[in-house]
């Protein structure tokens, strides 16, 4: 069965590094055990431990979940270009986007199950066997879509790589259909999560069509800054081709769906505040503060100053190109869009609650801990993933010709 | 009032969808039940029944987790299901409760009016149904919330909603009780994802408290702030534990799910007021039903002046406030 030892292969090339490779994994599988100990906690004494109430019901982890699924989706910035302007460059590191993907949706996926209050339940939300309210819950939708988007970014990635480690060209006839479907699932999965929010009409400050919008806009600003700096990564430490063009093209995507993302948090802005009613209330708490109370002003106005450093190095062609200055608003904007779409879009939803009370959200310890091990877990299968796949695409594992079962580590150095 | 009826067990003429869905689930845990019933009965021969499982029994804790949701049982699951319960209470609380599935009183609807130039604020209704539905103690999960509101506004935002003074009412202070209004178009069962929560017959919105998932999508999407959340284990003292329960009311519930008013149904659908209308002390709550065009709830509906919260929302509450005013002199 040469599927079998395609995966075997793979996975005796993730097991193969140097001591810095080693050290990375385990340090993130050090972080992702704190973190699961932490989550034993949480499962033993219930979501009490967290820093969630009946007035603010969701907080980090749903916050880390919008962000992840946004991440997920700004794989298709580069399933674009690569199939459908046919630009050979970003097809080279397409394989890569959607390993990106697959660890942003397991780890969107976790952040779901870590905030559920009875998780040995989850079954109930299987098909038949459980009872899935779709389609009338926006709930339902979600895990629809992102169960879909993780078999799309699953099967295509497995199927060109299979071929590749057979030394044949996978026939982009045959699944340049599923390519099309995985573009357009893509911005599904997010605009789904976007809808999950403003589908309450009971909570003003989501209860706008802008919703969707932005999170599409802020997607394609945070996952571009994300892959950048990956790229930049594996280049530096693998033989693995990564052309500066791509990281120009990206660099340019994020500069303009900043400016974009920017535009519409002022369109809000003014629309919230130019005659102010009651429905401003969220916004005013989140912006300024609310009898007395202002929790989330700190972290929204770092997030606009972050935004606001990162739209302009990205504006400004010098800065955009120069390394340097280009990794820095990476960062900022990454930092940015987290804030924005985490602590200051799903938390302040719930402040005011629907009768009028202001009560405030604080993370605990814990759920950052647990916060912080699923992220370790995603760069974990990340790693691994990129692992595998550059051992294939840069051409050292290729199926040994006479039956044997092992990895063939040819000095074939051709990349497909 | 589109409502579908509870399944009834036994063959059908036509297979729906939902039916097929029970059918292969039914498939599914057939095979799961033996496997469970072996492994309990393996467990009780060799003494080790007490030790694991949360004091539960392999059995029970197997029965538990593959019991299915209320309204896709067969008579028979839900008989094994209440006692499950009654086993639990003994378990857990030292305390005999009897769990009941009372069903909907046919050609009812309820629906609530309260009067809030009665109401003086006493909370002895957030009182009374704390008592008789088995909230945590320690939590203080409470279903209606009282809010104090300055005379001359309806503004929720300026209410305060942990007034403490000497003794009310307070001069210049006025009082909205709010608890779930039981829409008739209710977001909260549209939002859960497994449908875990929806409208019975008699218009009570309910849950089925093994079926909840706890994501608390539904308390996002309530406009009135009505559903809590059981962050840790309820804690009731055993003597103060009401052993009348209904399996979509009062019964105890475990950590990780969602509660919220279910008009009483333990009493209710015995032709019993519910809690807070007998605790208050000024009489300003009428409960009633909806269809029956002698009832008080009725007459206050056509001659009072009555207003919903939030009817802009379209969610249709079942739950009406009116003062003592007449809507018109003329009749």
């Amino acid at each position: 069965m040469s599927p079998i030892h395609f995966i075997l292969d793979g996975v005796r090339a993730m097991l193969r590094g140097g001591r810095l490779y080693w050290a990375w994994l385990g340090g993130l599988a050090l972080v992702f055990a704190v973190g699961l100990l932490a989550y034993a906690g949480q499962l033993r004494d219930g979501l009490v431990v967290t820093g969630m109430s009946d007035q603010v019901s969701w907080g980090f982890y749903i916050a880390n979940f919008a962000f992840l699924v946004g991440i997920a989706a700004a794989a298709v910035l580069l399933v674009i270009p690569a199939y459908i302007f046919h630009r050979a460059d970003v097809k080279q590191v397409v394989l890569i986007g959607e390993g990106l993907a697959v660890a942003a949706v397991l780890c969107a996926m976790m952040f779901v199950l870590a905030d559920l209050g009875s998780p040995e339940r989850a079954w109930h939300l299987i098909p038949f066997i459980g009872r899935f309210n779709w389609p009338r819950s926006m709930l339902a939708w979600d895990v629809l879509v992102l169960n879909g988007y993780l078999a799309l970014n699953l099967a295509l990635p497995f199927y060109v790589h299979y071929q590749h480690w057979r030394g044949k060209e996978p026939n982009l006839r045959a699944y340049f259909p599923f390519v099309v479907v995985a573009m357009f699932w893509a911005v599904s999965i997010h605009t789904v999560t976007a809808f999950l929010f403003s589908a309450n009409a009971g909570r003003p400050f989501w209860h706008t069509a802008l919703l969707g919008p932005r999170f599409i806009a802020s997607a394609f600003v945070s996952g571009p800054a994300l892959i950048i700096v990956v790229l930049q990564l594996i280049r530096r430490h693998t033989d693995y081709p990564v052309k500066q063009s791509v990281i120009d093209l990206l660099a340019l995507v994020m500069a303009v769906s900043l400016q974009i993302s920017l535009f519409f948090v002022g369109a809000e802005l003014f629309t919230d505040f130019y005659n102010e009613t009651r429905h401003a209330g969220s916004m005013r708490y989140l912006f300024f503060g609310l009898h007395g109370l202002h929790g989330l002003q700190a972290w929204i106005w770092t997030a606009l100053a972050l935004n606001l450093v990162a739209v302009v190095l990205l504006s400004v062609h010098r800065t955009r190109q120069a390394p340097l200055t280009l990794n820095l608003a990476c960062g900022l904007a990454f930092a940015g869009i987290w804030i924005e779409k985490g602590m200051g879009l799903v938390v302040p939803g719930f402040i005011p609650t629907p009768l009028g009370e202001v009560f405030e959200y604080t993370p605990t310890a814990r759920e950052l801990a647990v916060t912080l091990g699923i992220w370790a877990f995603g760069a974990l299968v990340f790693t691994l993933l990129a692992k595998a796949s550059i051992a294939i695409e840069t051409g050292r594992l290729r199926q040994r010709q006479p039956a044997g079962g092992g990895a063939a580590l040819t000095a074939s150095s051709a990349p497909s | 009032m589109a409502q579908p009826a509870r399944p009834e067990p036994g063959p059908q003429a036509a297979a729906s969808a939902e039916e097929l869905s029970v059918r292969a689930r039914r498939r599914f845990l057939q095979g799961v039940a033996q496997v469970g019933l072996a492994g309990g009965a393996a467990a009780t021969t060799a003494g080790v029944a007490h030790a694991a499982w949360g004091g539960a029994t392999l059995q029970d804790a197997l029965g538990s987790f593959f019991q299915d949701q209320y309204q896709r049982m067969t008579p028979d699951e839900i008989a094994a299901a209440l006692a499950r319960i009654e086993r639990k209470a003994q378990r857990q609380h030292g305390v005999a409760i009897t769990c009941e599935n009372t069903p909907p009183i046919p050609n009812t609807v309820f629906g609530y009016a309260l009067n809030i130039s009665k109401c003086k604020g006493y909370r002895d209704c957030v009182e009374a149904c704390l008592k008789e539905n088995n909230q945590g103690r320690d939590s203080q999960v409470q279903y209606i919330r009282v809010l104090e509101l300055n005379n001359g506004t309806m503004d929720l935002e300026s209410a305060n909603h942990y007034y403490n003074p000497q003794a009310v009412p307070t001069p210049g202070k006025t009082y909205l009780p709010v608890q779930c209004m039981q829409c008739d178009n209710p977001p909260c069962v549209k939002a859960c994802p497994v449908e875990a929560t929806w409208k019975e017959p008699d218009g009570i919105v309910v849950i089925d408290y093994d079926w909840c998932i706890g994501c608390r999508y539904c308390m996002t999407a309530c406009p009135y702030w009505a559903r809590h959340f059981n962050w840790t284990k309820p804690q009731i003292p055993a003597a103060e534990i009401n052993p009348k329960t209904h399996y979509l009311g009062n019964r105890p519930r475990p950590q990780g799910v969602v509660e919220k008013c279910h008009f009483c149904t333990q009493r209710t659908r015995k032709g019993r007021q519910p809690a807070c209308q007998e605790a208050c002390p000024t009489g300003a709550r009428v409960f009633g039903n909806l269809l029956d065009p002698n009832s008080e709830i009725r007459w206050i509906l056509a001659n009072k002046q009555v207003f919903r919260l939030k009817e802009e929302l379209g969610t249709e509450p079942k739950f009406w406030y009116y003062s003592d005013d007449r809507a018109s002199t003329v009749r």
